[in-house]
């Protein structure tokens, strides 16, 4: 196999990642308007709860489907004490809040498992390489990770086209106010539409960990791809988010390779292109 | 939200009152009694373990030494730089105008270092960096009154260089992030190794401090050198570390030791076989070794590490020039002449320093195995820094 294809891959897998990681973003600053620093804070937390929770139930499937829940639960307990009092804020307020949130979920990663860098086991059933060219593997596991969140992409597209909540959804995103005059709850859907979008941040840092490690800092990173991502693909959009995510991946694994001087910046300036193209994103509506 | 405006005034308006008021209600006694010893060094942060390892290590030493340098008590002023170069100026002026110290010990992180020496050497304060590898701090910065206890960054990689002539190693690709130290472990590894004859066939880096390194591992399968020299440290290494062994390349990896300490454990068997260079073991077999790692784990129950080694002889250096002056720091010519003469057997062996005031130290070489660096043997003996750009 190729360079060129073996870099597809590499592209795709990591897109596909990062677009876990985005589209929650994309939910809450689309339909909630809020804008959320404290994203990457929520993709540590689920690496460092993948940590916690395989040390005990000794697989990363097993952690997930505990850390799910528990980063909804906690998504809701953030919403009801934080967030629901910056829905008519401007974003300066929303920036402050949230900036300090990272601070605090920064100390909390600090005292409760410092800050030595730690490593999450790959389940052993898929902990192998298969050989992808004479002297290159590709780990079995980064090959299910792609399986995992096309999965869950594909499922995201249906709650939300197929899906009564999901209808809700994209009309609180088009009109909020039409959509409470109708007598539907805001408060409520804002509330799930936030928690969905932590659980997908700490999902994402669950499943990444047994190849990312845990380690302080790690969600930043994730954070300012995942506003790149956002801006790429139209605030809101689902769609928008994939199709960003797909692209930062692929730009950002061959620009490694064919224009390395230019790498850290490549996705910077396919975000800048797009801003001039088009302002509202690919996917967003102007 | 009732704490409104008004409120937020007042209180930041009594909090930088009572900053102001600090320098005046300050007892007196700082001048004659305790000497003051300021270590500015992270303790929050991703570096926070290097710099508490640094503090336990001089404080150790001084504890050792009934709590006295030169005959004075020793108190030890503690101010955390977040490693953040933009503060660093800040800090340091606080640090030595604020808190008064008669002595600096600092950091670990390059940027903020070069920005802390840049007012010592102004000031004249006795300074010592006990981490920070910037060539630039003993070469075109280089002072009278800066001295350093831990290494070059090109010493390192010019160490690691030689060991992997001596491996017999030809064709290398290098890897590293894209920033100074990264650029100077890489710069020093190709003096030794292009010297002896080895070829670099590619330098690739990955933008700092980004840790998606599969790119990397797919061109270095089709490069197909005899081994890989790679520069990374903490989480990012450890990922390498990981991404490295499941790329199942069978190209052995060489590096700094930066590339495995503190992630010994963590990389578990990815870590196997990985062969590194650096100027301390914890198993090295010398007295004062034995020594240090045993009073060290029994007073903090953790083995130390090469940060603790380099605190626990910022003490040895401090105590050769403060003893020569009796304790009385005013007599600064007097006691930075007397750290510049300063010669002593170190737990990582023997210490001495070059003419710009950096280690002269032997490198040992590595092999990770079964989480834990084994030794293997000198790489590099005695080796002296590079000097260029110092006028001393």
């Amino acid at each position: 196999m190729s360079l060129a294809l073996i870099q597809i891959l590499n592209g795709l897998q990591n897109g596909l990642l990062i677009f876990l990681a985005a589209s929650g973003l994309t939910l809450v600053f689309g339909i909630l308007g809020i804008i959320n620093l404290s994203h990457g804070s929520f993709y540590m937390l689920g690496a460092y709860m993948a940590l916690t929770l395989t040390s005990f139930t000794g697989d990363i499937f097993l952690a997930l489907a505990l850390g799910a829940p528990i980063a909804f639960v906690f998504g809701m307990a953030i919403e009801w004490l934080f967030i629901r009092h910056l829905y008519n804020r401007d974003h300066l307020q929303q920036v402050l809040l949230t900036f300090a949130l990272i601070l605090v979920f920064n100390e909390i990663q600090q005292s409760v498992w410092g800050s030595h860098p730690l490593s999450i086991p790959t389940p052993s059933y898929l902990s192998a390489s298969i050989p992808i060219t004479g002297s290159l593997s590709y780990p079995v596991y980064r090959a299910a990770l792609m399986l995992i969140c096309l999965g869950l992409a594909l499922a995201m597209v249906f709650v939300i086209q197929k899906t009564r909540v999901g209808r809700m959804i994209r009309a609180a995103e088009s009109n909020r106010e039409m959509v409470e005059a109708l007598g539907f709850d805001a408060r409520i859907l804002f509330r799930l539409v936030f928690a969905a979008g932590v659980t997908l941040a700490a999902t994402a840092g669950i499943l990444a960990a047994p190849v990312e490690s845990a380690y302080p800092g790690i969600g930043d990173r994730v954070l300012i791809v995942s506003f790149v991502v956002v801006v790429i693909g139209g605030i809101g959009s689902i769609r928008g988010a994939f199709v960003g995510s797909l692209l930062i991946g692929l730009a950002d694994a061959f620009g490694k390779v064919y224009a390395p001087q230019f790498s850290a910046i490549i996705i910077y300036a396919l975000m800048a292109l797009v801003l001039v193209m088009r302002p509202a994103g690919l996917f967003g509506r102007a | 939200m009732t704490f409104d405006r008004r409120k937020f005034l007042a209180f930041a308006g009594a909090a930088g009152a009572s900053q102001l008021a600090m320098p005046f209600v300050r007892p007196s006694w700082a001048q004659t009694g305790a000497l003051r010893v300021g270590l500015l060094l992270p303790y929050s942060g991703t570096y926070a373990p290097l710099g508490e390892a640094i503090t336990r290590g001089l404080e150790l030493f001084v504890k050792g030494n009934g709590g006295k340098l030169g005959g004075r008590d020793v108190t030890f002023v503690k101010v955390d730089d977040e490693s953040a170069p933009p503060k660093a100026t800040e800090l340091t002026t606080k640090i030595l105008q604020g808190e008064k110290a008669d002595i600096l010990v600092g950091t670990v992180h390059s940027g903020v270092a070069m920005a802390m020496v840049k007012i010592a050497r102004e000031q004249g304060v006795p300074t010592i960096v006990p981490t920070a590898g910037a060539d630039a701090i003993t070469r075109g910065m280089c002072g009278e009154n800066i001295f350093r206890t831990s290494f070059a960054n090109g010493a390192v990689g010019y160490a690691t260089g030689e060991a992997m002539v001596a491996a017999k190693v030809k064709k290398v690709v290098t890897l590293s992030w894209k920033y100074a130290a990264g650029e100077e472990m890489v710069n020093g590894f190709k003096r030794s190794f292009t010297k002896a004859g080895g070829e670099v066939i590619k330098d690739i880096t990955v933008p700092f401090p980004e840790v998606e390194f599969q790119s990397a591992l797919a061109e270095i399968s089709t490069l197909k050198p005899d081994a890989v020299y790679a520069f990374f440290a903490g989480g990012g290494a450890l990922k390498f570390l990981k991404d490295y062994a499941a790329a199942k390349l069978g190209i052995p990896l060489w590096g700094p030791g930066f590339l495995t300490d503190g992630v010994e454990k963590a990389a578990g068997p990815a870590g196997d076989g990985v062969k590194t260079v650096l100027h301390y073991v914890d198993s090295l077999d010398n007295p004062e070794n034995k020594a240090f790692v045993k009073n060290f784990s029994d007073a903090y129950k953790v083995t130390p590490d090469v940060y603790a080694v380099q605190g626990w002889d910022a003490g040895q250096l401090l105590k050769i020039g403060l003893d020569a002056v009796a304790g009385d720091v005013a007599k600064r010519k007097e006691l930075n002449a007397a750290m510049a003469k300063a010669a002593f057997a170190s737990p990582r062996g023997p210490f001495k320093l070059s003419s710009s005031h950096d280690v002269v130290q032997n490198y040992y070489l590595r092999e990770l195995k079964g989480g834990a660096n084994a030794y293997l043997g000198v790489a590099s003996k005695e080796l002296a820094p590079d000097t260029t750009g110092c006028k001393l």
